[in-house]
């Protein structure tokens, strides 16, 4: 594997050998040196055109405990600010020689186009509403410590279906490791056709019960352009997981950040079912798996750098 | 297979009694000694050392193991999507202790180098010994080892294949004709 852009094409013994290293990682975090010297003098370049915190935050923690040297370019303060195209800013990285570049855009397909681009290994940290691969794989190792295997398990995938790339990354990794997934949130919130994707879609909480696991999205205010609910109040009253909502036996997980009261209850987020802290621990030593993975075997014969197709769209420039 | 067996199953058996006197010998009644294998193979004669080591000195000495695939200095040599090695296991403390390594096969001394920087990660042992079942030669670092199985000269092209019954189904040390060699020879270090 060269690139993560998705989880759409991975295969299960891909994933289960990504996430049985974490385990490895998670062995490395429990010591007084939490650093392995294996990606020592390589470069790591994170470009993140979009704001985050523990997207971010973690993966330049995973690459300084894997030994990288790590520069974190951010949207607002960069070339980005003055107008340079994404095409531009990746070739002016790609003089650093990176191993790796993690990127998180606005635009679905940044990924996808960046890995045409340059001689490094594309991570996906998000790229609009497309997908968000590291989080969905964080998301299944953390699962699979607390429940084992996922096969036949019952996941509810709950609220804004529709702006988030969490919710699609997260049904394909859940559906490729065996369990069976439920889409839940308003009409307007939940993609025409996602049925097709293999999972049930339903537009109440009736029938939460039967989930062993709860998975609440962000409401993505953010992105939505248009009045998709009445209210944020409104949304709440139907579809907020509340201590009344969860059963005492449910999980509850949620990608971050959290709209206190909106998409979840303040009791429930921090009772012990849930497992939103775990899911950020869970994200560094996911994440150094991910790195490990997609540069183990590339060995540094750098390709001659052809001229780019003509036609090759560019993000951030008028077509 | 075309192997030539130069250690058979109680050769092994007899090598190992042998080591496992000498660490007792060198290192006292086995106090303030540690044991720890290096994975995959060497984790397998370190328990079995260990037993050994205990029925001698009749103290329990400390036993651990050691994953060192996130020290090698090859990572992008490695072939990908290879399997996914154990964890590492050292649960006591190391400090003011004689930890002796054990591994299979001793080759270009680099899975020692990787090893020892791994268990520096772990505290600070007073001393680092070594011990192998093979000694093949052929060393790109100066590293030697304190308890030797069996010296073995070979053609730098051979593959020296360690079988163990816990991993492999048998007990023996074989060596292959170059031909069948792959260069580099990982499991050998």
């Amino acid at each position: 594997m060269k690139h993560l852009l998705g989880i759409e094409g991975l295969r299960r013994p891909e994933v289960e050998r990504i996430l049985d290293r974490a385990e490895s990682f998670a062995e490395v975090g429990k010591r007084d040196i939490k650093k392995v010297p294996t990606l020592r003098g390589r470069t790591i370049v994170n470009l993140f055109y979009e704001s985050s915190t523990r997207t971010l935050s973690s993966f330049e923690l995973a690459a300084k405990r894997l030994s990288a040297d790590v520069v974190s370019v951010k949207a607002a303060g960069s070339s980005v600010d003055k107008g340079e195209s994404l095409k531009d800013t990746i070739s002016t990285l790609s003089a650093y020689d990176p191993a790796a570049i993690v990127i998180r855009a606005p635009h679905a397909g940044a990924a996808e186009l960046v890995s045409h681009w340059t001689d490094a290994s594309v991570i996906n940290a998000g790229d609009g509403k497309h997908e968000h691969p590291t989080q969905a794989l964080l998301d299944v190792y953390t699962l699979r410590r607390q429940i084992g295997e996922l096969d036949g398990k019952r996941i509810w995938i709950v609220g804004d279906v529709l702006h988030s790339r969490v919710a699609r990354s997260c049904l394909l990794a859940f559906r490729l490791m065996g369990a069976q997934v439920t889409l839940c949130g308003p009409p307007t919130l939940i993609p025409r056709g996602a049925e097709s994707l293999g999972c049930e879609v339903t537009y109440d909480l009736e029938g939460l019960s039967s989930a062993d696991v709860v998975y609440a999205l962000r409401m993505q205010r953010e992105r939505m352009s248009e009045s998709f609910v009445p209210s944020l109040r409104e949304y709440a009253a139907r579809y907020q997981i509340d201590s009344r909502r969860l059963g005492p036996r449910q999980l509850l997980m949620h990608p971050g950040p959290v709209n206190r009261g909106v998409e979840l209850a303040p009791e429930v987020i921090d009772s012990p079912q849930s497992l939103i802290a775990t899911q950020v621990e869970s994200g560094l030593v996911v994440r150094m798996a991910i790195i490990y993975e997609l540069l183990a075997g590339t060995d540094r014969q750098r390709p001659e750098r052809g001229p780019a197709p003509a036609d090759t769209p560019t993000i951030g420039q008028p077509a | 297979m075309d192997d030539n067996v130069v250690l058979d199953h109680d050769d092994l058996r007899r090598t190992l009694v042998r080591i496992a006197h000498e660490i007792v010998e060198k290192t006292g009644d086995g106090g303030g000694i540690a044991l720890v294998g290096i994975h995959t193979r060497g984790a397998v004669l370190g328990q079995r050392l260990h037993a050994l080591v205990g029925e001698m000195s009749g103290t329990e000495v400390p036993l651990g193991d050691l994953d060192i695939s996130f020290y090698r200095d090859d990572l992008e040599r490695q072939p990908q999507g290879a399997p996914v090695v154990h964890d590492s296991h050292l649960d006591f403390d190391l400090e003011g202790r004689t930890v002796i390594l054990v591994d299979d096969v001793l080759y270009t001394g680099r899975t020692i180098r990787a090893a020892i920087d791994a268990l520096f990660d772990y505290g600070r042992p007073e001393r680092v010994q070594l011990a192998v079942l093979v000694d093949r030669g052929h060393r790109e670092l100066p590293i030697r080892p304190d308890y030797v199985g069996k010296n073995l000269p070979t053609a730098p092209g051979e593959r020296v294949n360690v079988r163990l019954e816990e991993t492999d189904g048998s007990d023996e040390v074989a060596i292959a004709p170059a031909e069948t060699a792959v260069a580099g020879g990982e499991e050998e270090a």
